[in-house]
């Protein structure tokens, strides 16, 4: 059985991180864009827990958790935009969220 | 002393009755009406005699006033209400309802009642037929309560408050026959002309308060008489001359006189009543009452006599040509009260007052039995249509005749005696201009004799001119009206007894008894001409009586020869007759006919009534043109500055609009906005395009640097 290393995670973080884009660039879906961008975050993380255990300290961990607070109240402050857009506009299609121009 | 006590109930009689008809007047029976309104005036008449006695018992022949203080009306004592005198001092404004009775207010009082009551009770019989009976009987009680208030006040204040009484009722009477156009005009003419007079008797009293510090009778005369002021003091000169503007609007003198002769628009009780014996007198009555202040200023009383005298020949020179009986009898009264003003002028006061009390019979005496000539004529007024009426209506005949020698002064009746005290003192002024006065009050007394004898010829002597239809109706007039025609008669033959001069071997009682209220001013009078003239003051005392008999004869003379000259003119007027003045002087004529154009005059002058073109003439005429000078050049400049601030405010908005904002600040914006506009072509506001060029330019870098 060949030895799961680095390489390995860095290859599924990678996959993931591919995911995650796409995910973002594609869904119209504001939900499934903010989960994509969770995905992103995680696949992060899988690099930088990775990369912990390759160097034997800590350090990396507890950034990932860091990352993850920080995912956390991103979707926090995330969906409440969402909510009081969705009161103003009544939808959550990206598409159709072009204000921000000019 | 009950009637002295309670004098201030005299007016009050007639206000009852005014008031009386007032409320309940539509609903009340002619016999209740006369009850109510003629009763009310026959117990003032009889309280006012019993007041009189009284009175004359109180003063003891010193003439001293008696005096009634109610109540304080306006103001109060207690200086809440003050007002600052000429000379710095704070005086209280005090007017009370306050009743004065001296020798001066009695003579009024008595015939203005007495005069009253017989015109109440001529009345009942005049106005029988008429609509409107309580209305008149109404007014005239509020007449009377006027009337009253005016000559028993003790002070300017409720004088004034009578002085506007009696112009009101005077309106009202005239304006009775309301649904004639004639007679609302001629009432708005007289409450209009009267308004003129009115502001100059408030001047004046005010004028006087302002400078003695009061408006009673009695603190302002005893001021007067302190001799603290000097004879022509400017400001009791002014003071005078206001007094008599009121005078003049009141008692119908130049130039204030034309709504007398208009007034006859009224029933004849009213003309008679008002417009001859009482309220006409008022003038007279204020000025004599003022005399204190009157006599200290000289050039004010040669102002009242040089009016008078010119009032006397003017109006009676109109006299001399109308037609209307009663119009006739309307300048007589003008004529005859110049008589009283020229006598007030010269300083005669009692004689004046004298005058007063003799023309308020006979005059009175005279309009009532033109009113019985009217009545008998169905309403005809012209004299034209008359003629021959002596045996037709015989009593009233028979007293105006009475009236008709009074008043042309001959012996005995009343006018003889008052007429002639007026002249002979009017002579007695040491100085040739009142010799022209004098001559101008001889004069008078012709025309006088002429115009009435012409009226009495017309109506009663010469060949008829009625219609069959009118000379059908002929009628004596009922009791109620010839009863008080025979009294007048009586008093206009004896009314002048009670001065019968001192040269026809008389005691001149009524002199005796007003001399009091003058006695002051008499020695002040004196004075002034002794210190004019001390020379001649010896002989004057023995020429006197000749003089005297002399001048009597003369008015004797005038009055003889104004008698000869309209019976030789007028005792066979037919149908179409004509008159001498027409036949020897058109032009005059013509002039007279149209009582000298004065109302014409004041049309062009005042009343703007006159236009050329679309131009009015006169004093409206100047108010027009001001008034338009006001709108078209001063707001007209203001509206031409208007504009062109206006204009420029335009122009500078549209600079600024368009330059300053255009140009300057707009205009650099929308430069950038237009060269920002393809900028603004790349930002589609989508954030997953914003995405995918990030993702693109990343992998874009990675392929890069891959690649190199």
């Amino acid at each position: 059985m060949v030895p799961i290393t680095t390489l390995h995670y860095l290859v599924v973080a990678a996959a993931l991180f591919v995911l995650g884009v796409i995910g973002v660039l594609t869904r119209r879906n504001v939900v499934i864009v903010l989960m994509s961008i969770e995905l992103i975050l995680n696949a992060v993380n899988l690099n930088l827990v990775a990369f912990s255990r390759m160097w034997g300290n800590l350090h990396g961990q507890v950034f990932a958790i860091f990352v993850t607070v920080d995912a956390a109240a991103e979707a926090a402050v995330g969906l409440g935009i969402l909510i009081a857009f969705f009161r103003n506009k009544e939808t959550v299609n990206v598409d159709e969220i072009d204000l921000l121009k000019w | 002393m009950f009637f002295l006590d309670h004098i201030w109930l005299i007016p009050l009689f007639p206000a009852f009755g005014a008031a009386m008809m007032f409320f309940f007047g539509r609903r009340l029976q002619k016999a209740t009406v006369n009850a109510v309104c003629v009763g009310v005036v026959v117990i003032a008449f009889l309280f006012a005699c019993f007041a009189v006695v009284e009175y004359t018992h109180f003063a003891h022949g010193t003439g001293r006033p008696f005096q009634r203080i109610v109540y304080t009306w306006l103001g109060s004592g207690d200086g809440n209400l003050n007002f600052t005198k000429r000379d710095g001092t704070l005086a209280a404004f005090n007017a009370d309802a306050g009743f004065l009775l001296d020798p001066l207010s009695s003579i009024w009082l008595l015939f203005v009642t007495g005069v009253g009551m017989l015109i109440h009770i001529y009345s009942t019989g005049y106005m029988a037929h008429e609509g409107g009976y309580y209305r008149f009987f109404g007014y005239m009680n509020l007449f009377m309560f006027s009337m009253l208030t005016l000559i028993l006040a003790n002070n300017y204040m409720l004088l004034f408050v009578g002085w506007e009484g009696v112009g009101l009722c005077s309106y009202l009477l005239i304006g009775f026959y309301f649904h004639r156009n004639s007679a609302s005009t001629a009432a708005n003419k007289a409450f209009i002309v009267n308004r003129i007079g009115d502001a100059g008797f408030i001047l004046g009293a005010l004028t006087l308060a302002w400078y003695l510090g009061s408006f009673r009778f009695t603190e302002i005369n005893s001021l007067a008489r302190s001799g603290h002021f000097a004879i022509g003091d400017p400001v009791l000169t002014a003071a005078a001359l206001l007094l008599f503007v009121g005078a003049c609007g009141k008692s119908a003198q130049i130039p204030l006189y034309v709504w007398l002769p208009d007034a006859m628009e009224g029933p004849t009780p009213v003309s008679a009543l008002i417009h001859a014996a009482t309220m006409v007198t008022a003038g007279v009555y204020m000025v004599a009452r003022s005399n204190a202040v009157f006599v200290l200023a000289p050039k004010a009383m040669l102002v009242v006599a040089i009016v008078g005298a010119t009032t006397a020949v003017f109006a009676a020179s109109i006299g001399l040509v109308q037609n209307d009986i009663k119009r006739v009898l309307a300048y007589s009264t003008v004529s005859q009260l110049g008589y009283m003003f020229l006598a007030l002028g010269v300083g005669a006061f009692a004689a004046g007052v004298f005058h007063v009390f003799t023309h308020a019979f006979f005059k009175a005496l005279l309009f009532l039995g033109s009113g019985s000539v009217i009545h008998a004529m169905s309403g005809e007024q012209d004299m034209r249509n008359m003629g021959n009426l002596q045996k037709r209506i015989p009593t009233t005949y028979r007293t105006m005749l009475i009236g008709t020698l009074a008043i042309a002064g001959v012996f005995p009746f009343a006018g003889f005696f008052s007429k002639d005290e007026i002249l002979w003192q009017t002579w007695t002024k040491e100085s040739d201009a009142y010799r022209l006065l004098w001559f101008i009050g001889y004069a008078t007394a012709l025309m006088t004799a002429f115009y009435m004898f012409r009226l009495m010829y017309l109506t009663f002597y010469s060949p008829s001119r009625m219609s069959h239809e009118v000379e059908h109706h002929v009628h004596e007039s009922p009791k109620s009206m010839t009863v008080p025609l025979v009294i007048l008669a009586i008093c206009s033959i004896g009314a002048g007894w009670l001065s019968w001069p001192h040269s026809l071997g008389g005691s001149a009682h009524f002199e005796k008894f007003v001399e009091p209220v003058f006695a002051r001013e008499a020695i002040v009078l004196e004075e002034e001409g002794k210190s004019a003239q001390l020379a001649s003051g010896e002989k004057e005392a023995e020429h006197t009586d000749k003089a005297e008999y002399l001048l009597m004869f003369l008015s004797l003379g005038a009055a003889a020869a104004g008698w000869g000259m309209a019976r030789r003119s007028y005792l066979h007027a037919g149908k179409g007759y004509t008159e001498p003045i027409a036949v020897k002087a058109p032009p005059l004529y013509t002039v007279l006919y149209n009582k000298w154009f004065v109302d014409e005059a004041y049309d062009y002058a005042f009343t703007g009534r006159r236009k050329i073109d679309k131009i009015r003439l006169g004093v409206m005429g100047a108010g027009e043109a001001s008034s338009w000078f006001d709108a078209k050049i001063i707001d007209g400049a203001v509206n031409d500055v208007g504009w062109v601030t206006r204009t420029v405010a335009t122009l500078s908005t549209w600079w600024d609009k368009w330059i300053i904002d255009g140009l300057g600040v707009n205009g650099p914006a929308i430069l950038a906005r237009m060269i920002s506009y393809p900028a603004r072509l790349f930002e589609w506001g989508l954030v997953q395009w914003y995405a995918l060029v990030m993702v693109a330019g990343l992998l874009g870098f990675g392929v890069y640097y891959v690649w190199k």
